[in-house]
């Protein structure tokens, strides 16, 4: 039989606010445990929430950035249930009426081509705290500190077929929100969490299969191996005469699995209501226009406009827009040479080569974008010739020189255009090669271009590099052409 | 000194008849002396208080006092209290120093007020007799049968005693206001919003609310304008200027327009609290007020619908009592679920379990359209027969409770006791203020006249209850255990 | 809707609050009473009447984003039951 998979996914997205959702404690990563876990996080007795605006503003830019319907009131409720990392013995989320409405994301698959995939509705929430499973006399420790953190909750349709379009889907949210600014998207420290719904139909059939929930599965990779472990799983239990249960499990990285997280509780009862300590929230039309205004060029305008502005491939487009840093990288080098195939050829060509093979980010690249914008300008005005362009680049690259132009000087490197000095190198070049003369004299005249390259070697080399190649091939085969 | 309004003892202080420090002493021997049989303090601050009370003095002395500087208080032991136990009157909080103050606790504190204590009070203010309290019920002072009222059970009887001029409540069904009508005193629930909630540990947050205890309007005034204004750690208070509610206290009441539920005065109502409250009525009559008859057509309905949504409140915010950060915990707990369950099944009393496991079962699935949505509809019926009510009178006047103080004992039937709060429930649900004032007596205990006024016109009702007060004495009266006893 | 043995052991389990047979039964017995009571709420006609959460229609205000809060770990931990090395310790959890 052939099977269709179904996806959706819930993304959870720590907003890089400084203080936390509720309560003025910092959201600082990495602090000693409970350091920044305040009487609001703790759910000390008497304590009340106060809603971060910023946390507001940055839900609603990522309503905004996904063209979302954003509702102008939405409302807070408590999701009841008892865990040592949830200090009130709920959490305070959005059920009911979230921030952001129904919205799309596009995403780019392999061969280039985009796809929508439907947001269902994003919501605010807090983060729970850690549970720290270290042996304390056999006891777990429980540090609050993230307890507070604002995430938002993003949850899509499930509008994926396959493991490499929920990777994309995923790359997509991190590259909206990281070119938002709303959340530094660093999966490592938990900053973009995941979980993903999978369930498989035979193909050709519209009702959906059971669901599995794997939790936090928090990378682009773990995303691809999980969802390609869970839907053998499933397959194979339908083939066999078995049923899937919808049911959560982890998935396990070391083991490359997915497995049923126990489940001798009963399903969860979570008893959502209002939150009677917050009061609704109402964003007035002036409100979201203000915000609209601030928004900066999302991931898919940018790779559009590199296709109908620049001219560029839809291959280059994807990739230099692929995120924040790398577009605004490549935007800069534009800039400052004036040719955007050429800013391109050498971000994804020379740059990308050299950060690949020293695991550097582009934002910690030892050249900057203005001293590689610098060294293709002076290839474009032929001070340099190609040859001497990569000499430039590894020379800035290890801090050799502040600019192209320093670096060209120093190491003597401009290219000789001057017509008499270049004269004189070739006549000395035929006055010293008799035989290759000759030679070339005697071949016929179609074989004569290849012979050519000899005599171009030799001035080059006599040149040091620096002659300009194509002038010396134009003056070489005059040169010779009048001695037949 | 004891017999005093806090009016009065502000203006010895002034005067320089004594010092704060002299008062506080003779209020906490008071306290020392009679407490015993009372039971409405669960922690005296003797030492903190006289300390507080000398830098009072102090700063009498440089020319710096307010209005309350150096006038004693005593806090409802729900309010967090920095360095001082805070137990709500539960076994959960026995061992709970609080580690911050309430803003109402502060606020009080920048007055130049002194804190006696912390009041007795039905646990987590479940309750409407104080009788379930973990640290005991409080007695009347009254008659020492009877019960003080709940929830600030303690509060009510330590002013009713004299051993405290004035205290401070919280009411969440008519917490303040019944416990005041008990004890023969005065006790305002402001609008809710009026007043900060944060640092008071939560019962119902959507209708919890703070408000003075003493023995008359005027103090209530002075009181209210110390803790009243908007908090910005509390979401839900109100920003809206505070007016001094002492200044409209002698407004005239020629031409108050004075409305009387007719549902106040129905079935159940004990015929000397329902003459009580008529000969009050006379009272404002004879002040130039005119008075008739008006419906609150849904009135019937508060107990059943506060029964859904403050359990329902409550079943969530007591959650946080898991035994983990604060509060009991069971002894060697065999494993996580052994540690919430036995901890929470030995710091909750029987009425908090009840009403923790009715507001766990109508917010559960299947249930909750039912239970919770259908008594949110409900709640906006009852706010709206008060909003209509008030398009036509000033205010509202009715008993605060259907009978006197009854006996400790007497109601062993949780519905029974609920439905004592008939009268000042549905106040609670509308968000309004109302205010008990003592109006006489039923059976030798005191009768509460209860009056109501729309959404944030306390300065109204102080000056209505003021203006009875200057015609009546039943609010400078004091039972004899006041003078037998200390 | 009346209440049964089941609704309140589920109450109870969802709660947290150990209860014995004994409590249970006498539970039923309360909470069957109180809401009997509660459902005089069924006899109201609320069609097309908007639940009120909040007494007042007041609307959410927020809080500039500025770290307010100075690390207390000492002070909050001193009434916490087990604590080591700062953090709250509790039987262990299995994930």
């Amino acid at each position: 039989m052939q099977w269709e998979t179904v996806i959706g996914l819930e993304v959870h997205v720590q907003l890089a606010t400084r203080s936390k959702i509720f309560s003025g404690a910092s959201t600082a990563f990495g602090a000693e445990p409970n350091t920044q876990a305040c009487a609001v996080d703790l759910g000390l007795p008497g304590v009340l929430p106060v809603l971060n605006e910023q946390a507001v503003a940055m839900a609603v830019q990522f309503g905004l950035a996904i063209h979302a319907d954003i509702p102008e009131v939405s409302v807070f409720d408590r999701k009841n249930y008892f865990y040592p990392d949830l200090p009130k013995g709920y959490q305070t989320s959005q059920m009911y009426h979230p921030i952001v409405g129904a919205g799309e994301v596009e995403i780019t698959l392999d061969d280039n081509t985009t796809k929508c995939i439907r947001i269902h509705h994003a919501h605010l929430e807090e983060d729970a705290g850690k549970s720290l499973h270290e042996d304390f006399h056999g006891m777990t420790g429980i540090d609050l500190n993230r307890a507070g953190t604002p995430l938002l909750e993003i949850v899509s349709e499930p509008d994926m077929r396959n493991a490499k379009e929920a990777a994309a889907y995923l790359k997509a949210i991190h590259s909206i929100v990281t070119y938002l600014g709303i959340s530094d998207g660093n999966m490592a420290e938990g900053s973009m969490r995941c979980d993903v719904n999978v369930s498989v139909r035979p193909k050709g059939q519209e009702a959906f299969g059971t669901r599995a929930e794997i939790k936090n599965v928090n990378s682009f990779r773990f995303v691809e191996r999980a969802i390609a472990f869970e839907v053998e799983r499933q397959i194979e239990l339908i083939e066999d005469g078995g049923k899937v249960v919808q049911e959560t499990r982890l998935f396990d990285p070391e083991r490359d699995e997915t497995r049923s997280m126990r489940t001798k509780e009963e399903a969860n009862d979570y008893r959502y209501f209002p939150c009677p300590d917050l009061l609704p929230v109402v964003l007035d039309q002036a409100y979201l226009e203000h915000l609209r205004s601030q928004l900066p060029e999302l991931p898919a305008d940018k790779r559009a406009r590199f296709q109908t502005e620049l001219g560029l491939s839809a291959y280059d487009a994807s990739v230099l827009s692929a995120s924040r840093e790398m577009a605004e990288f490549f935007e800069e080098v534009h800039r400052v040479c004036g040719d955007a195939k050429q800013a391109a050829n050498w971000v994804q060509g020379e740059l990308a080569g050299a950060l690949n093979r020293e695991s550097l980010s582009i934002q910690n690249s030892p050249i900057s974008a203005q001293q590689l914008g610098g060294l293709i300008g002076r290839v474009l005005d032929d001070t340099i010739n190609g040859k001497a362009a990569k000499q430039v680049f590894q020379a800035l690259w290890n801090g050799q020189g502040s600019s192209a132009d320093e670096v060209i000087e120093a190491k003597g490197l401009k290219q000789v255009t001057d017509t008499g000095a270049i004269e004189a190198m070739i006549d000395q070049v035929i006055a010293e090669s008799p035989a290759q003369v000759a030679q070339y004299r005697d071949s016929e005249p179609e074989k004569r271009g290849k012979m050519i390259g000899y005599f171009v070697g030799q001035v080059m080399k006599a040149s040091r590099g620096t002659a300009n190649p194509q002038q010396v091939n134009g003056v070489l085969k005059a040169k010779l052409d009048a001695l037949l | 000194m004891h017999d005093k309004t806090v009016t009065q003892l502000a203006a010895a202080l002034k005067s320089g008849e004594f010092s704060s420090r002299e008062l506080t002493s003779h209020f906490l021997q008071r306290i020392e002396q009679a407490d015993g049989n009372l039971n409405s303090f669960i922690t005296v601050t003797a030492e903190q208080a006289l300390k507080q009370a000398e830098a009072a003095d102090q700063l009498r002395a440089a020319g710096n006092a307010g209005t309350l500087t150096g006038i004693p208080l005593a806090l409802k032991d729900i309010f967090c209290t920095q360095g001082v136990k805070t137990s709500c009157g539960s076994k959960m909080l026995d061992n709970f120093i609080a580690p911050y103050n309430a803003t109402v606790v502060e606020k009080l504190s920048a007055a130049g007020t002194i804190s006696l204590g912390k009041t007795n009070m039905d646990e987590f203010a479940m309750g409407s007799s104080n009788e379930n309290s973990y640290f005991g019920a409080v007695k009347n002072p009254w008659d020492l049968s009877a019960v003080p009222g709940g929830s600030s059970g303690g509060s009510a009887a330590a002013v009713a005693a004299g051993l405290v001029p004035a205290a401070m409540g919280t009411d969440t069904g008519g917490s303040i206001r019944q416990p005041a009508a008990f004890c023969g005193i005065t006790g305002l629930k402001p609008t809710y919003g009026r007043v900060s909630r944060y640092g008071i540990i939560a019962y119902a947050s959507s209708l919890d609310q703070a408000g003075p205890m003493a023995r008359s309007a005027e103090d209530c005034a002075h009181l209210l304008n110390v803790i009243a204004g908007h908090d910005v750690r509390d979401s839900t208070s109100v920003a809206r200027g505070v007016p001094d509610y002492t200044e409209t206290l002698n407004a005239p009441l020629s031409g108050l327009k004075i409305g009387l539920p007719k549902e106040y005065f129905g079935d159940g109502l004990d015929p000397e609290v329902e003459k009580a409250v008529r000969d009050a009525v006379k009272v404002y009559e004879s002040l130039g007020a005119t008075v008739r008859e008006v419906s609150l057509p849904h009135t019937h309905y508060a107990i059943p619908a506060y029964y859904v949504i403050a359990p329902a409140e409550a079943s969530s915010n007591l959650s946080r009592y898991d035994g983990v950060r604060f509060g009991h915990r069971c002894d060697a707990p065999a494993d996580l679920i052994d540690l919430y369950t036995r901890s929470r099944a030995e710091g909750f009393g029987e009425e908090v379990k009840r009403r923790i496991l009715i507001g766990t079962h109508t917010l559960s699935e299947g249930f909750f359209d039912a239970y919770y949505t259908k008594a949110q509809k409900v709640r906006r019926l009852i706010r709206q027969d008060f909003l209509d009510a008030f398009e036509d009178v000033d205010v509202l006047m009715g008993p605060a409770s259907p009978t006197p103080a009854f006996d400790l004992g007497a109601k062993k039937d949780p519905v029974s006791m609920y439905l004592q709060d008939i009268y000042t429930i549905a106040v609670n649900l509308a968000g309004i203020p109302g205010i008990s004032v003592p109006a006489g007596f039923a059976a030798g205990r005191p009768v509460g006249l209860q009056i109501l006024g729309t959404h944030f016109a306390e300065a109204q009702l102080l000056n209505v209850a003021h203006q009875f007060q200057q015609a009546t004495d039943w609010h400078l009266k004091l039972p004899a255990f006041a003078e037998e006893n200390a | 809707m009346a209440l049964e043995d089941s609704h309140v052991r589920r109450a109870a389990h969802l709660a947290r609050i150990a209860v014995s047979d004994d409590q249970a039964s006498s539970f039923v017995d309360d909470l069957s009473r109180i809401l009997d009571m509660v459902d005089q709420l069924q006899s109201i006609d609320t069609e097309g009447v908007i639940p009120l959460s909040h007494p007042l229609d007041a609307t959410q205000r927020l809080r500039a984003d500025e770290v307010t809060e100075t690390n207390q770990r000492d002070n909050f931990q001193r009434c916490a039951p087990a604590v080591e090395e700062g953090l709250y310790l509790v039987p262990r959890v299995v994930e």
